[in-house]
């Protein structure tokens, strides 16, 4: 025990007196997940909305003063040519060129259907898709009303429609820095413990003083857990500190314990590191390291479900996903901190983060040979 | 001239010699082109919805039905009682629980109004969005049938829809660019930055600086190589691309070709300015991965648009370089337009590029000093 | 009867197909001051790392302070002390906190450490710089630190790598003190060199060339066996690869070469 103590203090020391480290372990995190998490959002406002209106009817006036009232669009562009609207659109100075045609007035008035041609700019597919469902929703009460002008309100009644009404639990009003929060700070969490616990192992190797380490008595798990203790502390300090201002700035929800909350990122924090010196113990060299991880960040981060959900991942991936702890780590943070998902919830994921984190560990004790 | 190709040439060699560097230098770009393709989408498909159903009736049955034949949801799980929805929506498998009403195919019939409820977890709104969207979407579309079997008329407008530049409304042509954009920047700039800062960390920089060889060739000789892999590296994305989804270059190649140098030049003059301000590996890597990886994947407008968040952002972001590469590479690649209507873009970048130089050799004779 | 604490048997410790150390067969006594000499490449360092557990023979018997070097290469880490050819404590710790560590590691009570940390700054005179940074010391002063730290917890047996490269030649001879200082404590040095004047200094030397032992004896009987004035003499004589008969050059090699060969002395 008093030696992993004397060198878990050796760590410590080492991070905390390069100024630079010691500053920017806690401040970087803090200061991206302050700026970051208010940007991040799907959700869609302000979408450009250029308007190709060759009928002039009060029918299309009506449905333009619809669009004007939905808070979704902006009605930036009034146009009469195709070709000018077409360039806003490759300019991307309007996401949506909505065009109606002459007849539409007249089509509506005398019972045939009006027709409608919109165009979008569909390179991010999401975005467009979500901007089209807005615009068809706009369409969808504006056919209700002319139904409900043409065989008027009493008779509209025998109209039968399902209604629908939702409700999102949890998130009520669908913040995003609620469900952003979490999975940011998850991600610069292990950025950090991972590629520095990491780097500390493999520069060790590179400068030398591993040797003087090895040839000491000192058991290999000793070594290796005082090389986790000080990153998986520094981890748990970023996570309190980033909530604590989360909760401040943002006023995010604790719905859960927040216990289980660190006991869970705990035991991330230890796969991860496991991880991160199971990977040193290959690597030759400092930018060697780097790459790898690097590699595995990008996967674990892209597979985690922070930006876009799980289920829409093919099964294959989402059978590897099982050894990506990132994966729980989100998981597990939004139920118990949005939810307040319960010990009991979570237990699955709770028990295979243990079993990733034995096994990432104990492959990194045994990887590391003090004797070659 | 003849020194300093040698040197060159020792750098390379460096770089080559070690196998393991040049499979992580191609195979990260290659592996992330294939996640993104193949794996990430941010669509919903597949999400597991559980039926509270209270009625039990034809149309009931019919309409859930009809939602779970989507493609888009998945029927995991029946309730009985209202007391399991929260249950069951914090275990987390389920994403919406969707609730009929008590005689919901009576009071249709005999009301002509029924009401179907959705309890959708907002603790990931995204994906709580597009629940509801496409339940309201199939609602709306069962609704019509509703009406056209009742004879109240048809459908009044019927728009018609035209997905301009990705008809397929496939998630790699927002995904392409953006992972070419982020892999340039962040390879780049940790390339250099480390392997500039090793020399200094282990003090061969100064062997070198003693050299007759002068500084600039010192740091053009070591920024050379990853130029070239960088450049490779692109055509190597745009190939997979190409070829693995069918995504060509619609503009010219060779403007493209072109930009990408510019921005790979830009990253690599960021990794020389990190590097002027690091003393050791462990500090550059820190910088430049950790400080710029989020910013660039979140800021740079390439998952998210940036006209959806708030206003600052649009100020936050101008500073950050591969925001205005993501831009160009649309353009040029998706859209197919020319240089008209990137050339504001490019203009940002040569102004980043000379910035970062300058400043670069501004901190370089201080530290000479 | 002198104690025997190092004793190598048929050591052979093969890297792929080069043989480093082909084997090697020598005893080291309790309290003598051991020199492995040998040019650069000999394969001193491989049988050293060898004796003190950081790597494990390809096959032959080694014990080191009563253990088996292949089989319990933990156990003579607990009784030995080693200082690396390349200076290895933490550059980004003070002197102090190097000690702490080190003194922590072999299990040394606090107060113990305590104490013999201000004898050690005491002797080396080293109170001004005891809380500075390892990185910022003359290389004099952190060879001399890394032998102290080595000895520290007061080892059975000590294996020194090139202790005195690039030193001085004031500081060669205070570190030789030092050893001295060390070996009448009771802790047996062994050491590597290929300065062949600090050889005199030694008990006994063996003579390592191409992965083989080629003499082992005291200094004096050396000189006299091969008729030298000095141990390098003597290491000229025997060890010099150019010394020996050397195989010619095969003529296709001397004409590949050009009209510039001018062939060997």
């Amino acid at each position: 025990m008093r030696t992993r103590l004397y060198l878990i203090r050796k760590e410590f020391i080492k991070i905390f007196r390069n100024k630079f480290i010691g500053r920017a372990i806690f401040g970087v995190p803090i200061i991206q997940m302050l700026i970051l998490v208010p940007a991040v959002t799907f959700e869609i406002k302000n979408i450009n909305l250029c308007i190709i209106d060759k009928d002039m009817s009060s029918e299309s006036r009506e449905l333009i003063s619809q669009l004007e009232g939905s808070t979704f669009f902006k009605i930036k562009y009034f146009t009469f040519s195709e070709t000018e609207a077409n360039d806003l659109l490759h300019s991307n100075k309007c996401n949506l060129i909505l065009q109606i045609p002459s007849d539409f007035g007249k089509d509506i008035v005398t019972g045939r259907p009006g027709r409608l041609l919109v165009s979008a700019n569909a390179i991010n597919a999401a975005t467009a898709q979500l901007s089209w469902a807005y615009l068809n929703g706009v369409i969808r009460d504006y056919n209700m009303n002319i139904l409900v002008k043409n065989v008027g309100t009493q008779a509209s009644a025998s109209i039968p429609q399902i209604q629908i009404t939702n409700r999102y639990w949890y998130n009520e009003m669908l913040n995003y820095k609620y469900y952003m929060l979490p999975g940011i700070l998850g991600i610069l969490v292990t950025a950090i413990g991972f590629l520095l616990a990491g780097l500390n192992l493999v520069r060790e190797k590179e400068i030398g003083t591993i040797e003087q380490i090895n040839v000491t008595p000192i058991r290999k798990y000793h070594f290796i857990i005082a090389k986790m203790v000080p990153f998986l502390l520094i981890g748990l300090v970023d996570l309190a500190l980033g909530l604590v201002l989360g909760k401040l700035a943002f006023n995010i929800p604790f719905e859960g314990s927040i216990a289980l909350l660190f006991l869970c990122s705990a035991i991330f924090m230890v796969a991860v590191l496991g991880l991160a010196l199971f990977i040193s113990t290959f690597s030759s060299s400092q930018q060697q390291f780097m790459f790898v991880a690097f590699f595995f960040m990008i996967i674990f981060i892209l597979m985690s479900g922070v930006f876009t959900p799980l289920e829409s991942m093919p099964l294959w991936a989402q059978k590897i996903d099982v050894i990506n702890p990132l994966a729980y780590l989100m998981r597990i943070n939004r139920m118990v901190m949005l939810k307040g998902s319960t010990i009991h919830d979570i237990a699955r994921d709770i028990y295979s983060l243990i079993v990733i984190a034995i096994v990432f560990t104990t492959f990194a004790v045994s990887r590391y040979r003090k004797t070659a | 001239m003849k020194r300093f190709l040698g040197f060159v040439k020792k750098e390379f060699l460096h770089i080559f010699r070690d196998f393991r560097t040049l499979i992580i230098l191609f195979g990260i770009p290659t592996a992330q082109i294939l996640i993104f393709g193949f794996v990430v989408s941010t669509d919903i498909k597949d999400a597991g919805v559980a039926f509270l159903d209270l009625s039990k009736d034809e149309i009931s049955q019919k309409l859930s039905d009809k939602i779970c034949s989507s493609g888009f949801f998945k029927r995991t799980e029946d309730l009985f009682n209202y007391n399991d929805i929260n249950k069951i929506l914090k275990r987390g498998k389920i994403k919406a629980v969707i609730i009929f009403e008590k005689n919901f195919g009576r009071n249709l019939i005999s009301e002509n109004k029924a009401t179907l409820s959705i309890i959708a977890d907002g603790s990931e709104p995204n994906t709580a969005t597009l629940i509801t969207n496409y339940i309201t979407a199939i609602v709306a579309d069962f609704n019509r049938e509703l009406v056209n079997t009742s004879g109240a008329g048809a459908m009044l407008v019927q728009p018609e829809v035209r997905m301009f530049y990705n008809p397929g409304l496939k998630s790699h042509f927002m995904f392409v660019p953006g992972v070419i954009t982020l892999i340039l920047i962040l390879i780049c700039a940790l390339m250099t930055s480390v392997t500039i800062t090793r020399e200094k960390e282990f003090g061969t920089m100064e062997v070198l600086l003693v050299s007759p060889l002068r500084p600039v060739q010192i740091i053009l000789g070591k920024v050379m190589p990853y130029f070239l892999l960088s450049f490779i590296n692109v055509i190597l994305i745009l190939l997979l691309s190409w070829f693995v989804f069918g995504l060509p270059v619609k503009g010219s190649l060779v403007l493209l070709l072109a930009e990408s140098m510019l921005y790979i030049l830009m990253s690599l003059s960021l990794g020389i300015l990190i590097s002027t301000v690091s003393s050791t590996m462990q500090q550059a890597i820190f910088i430049s991965m950790i400080g710029m990886m989020l910013p660039t994947i979140l800021l740079s407008g390439f998952i998210f648009p940036i006209e959806n968040m708030p206003k600052i952002y649009d100020w936050v972001s101008s500073i950050l370089p591969p925001r205005y590469f993501v831009v160009i590479i649309k353009n040029i690649m998706i859209k197919g337009t020319g240089f008209l209507y990137v050339w504001k873009e490019t203009l940002i970048l040569m102004v980043f590029t000379a910035v970062f130089i300058g400043l670069s050799v501004r901190n370089f004779k201080i530290r000479l000093e | 009867m002198k104690k025997t604490v190092i004793s190598v048997k048929n050591l052979v410790k093969k890297f792929g197909s080069f043989t480093a150390n082909d084997n090697l067969n020598f005893e080291v006594y309790e309290g003598e001051i051991f020199g492995f000499l040998g040019a650069n490449g000999a394969g001193k360092t491989t049988a050293l790392r060898i004796l003190s557990g950081l790597s494990s023979p390809t096959s032959g018997e080694v014990i080191v302070a009563g253990y088996n070097a292949k089989k319990d290469p933990e156990k003579i880490k607990k009784n030995i002390g080693y200082m690396c050819q390349k200076f290895s404590l933490y550059s980004d710790l003070t002197i102090r906190e190097n000690i702490m560590l080190y003194g922590g590691i072999y299990g040394m009570p606090k107060t113990l450490i305590i104490k013999r940390t201000e004898d050690l700054l005491d002797k080396l005179s080293f109170h001004e710089y005891s809380d500075r940074l390892i990185a910022d010391l003359p290389l004099g002063l952190k060879q001399k630190l890394a032998f102290s730290v080595a000895v520290f917890h007061e080892p059975k047996i000590v294996f020194l790598d090139e202790p005195t490269g690039g030193v001085d030649p004031i500081t060669r001879r205070q570190f030789w003190e030092m050893i001295y200082e060390t070996a009448n404590r009771g802790i047996t040095v062994f050491v590597t060199t290929h300065y062949m004047d600090e050889a005199e200094y030694c008990n006994r030397v063996s003579i390592m060339s191409e992965g083989k032992i080629v003499a082992i004896d005291t200094p004096a009987k050396l000189k006299e066996q091969y008729g030298a004035k000095t141990v390098e003499e003597v290491f000229i004589k025997i060890a010099r690869p150019d010394n020996r008969p050397h195989p010619l050059p095969s003529p296709s090699r001397l004409s590949g070469r050009g009209g510039n060969w001018v062939g060997i002395e």
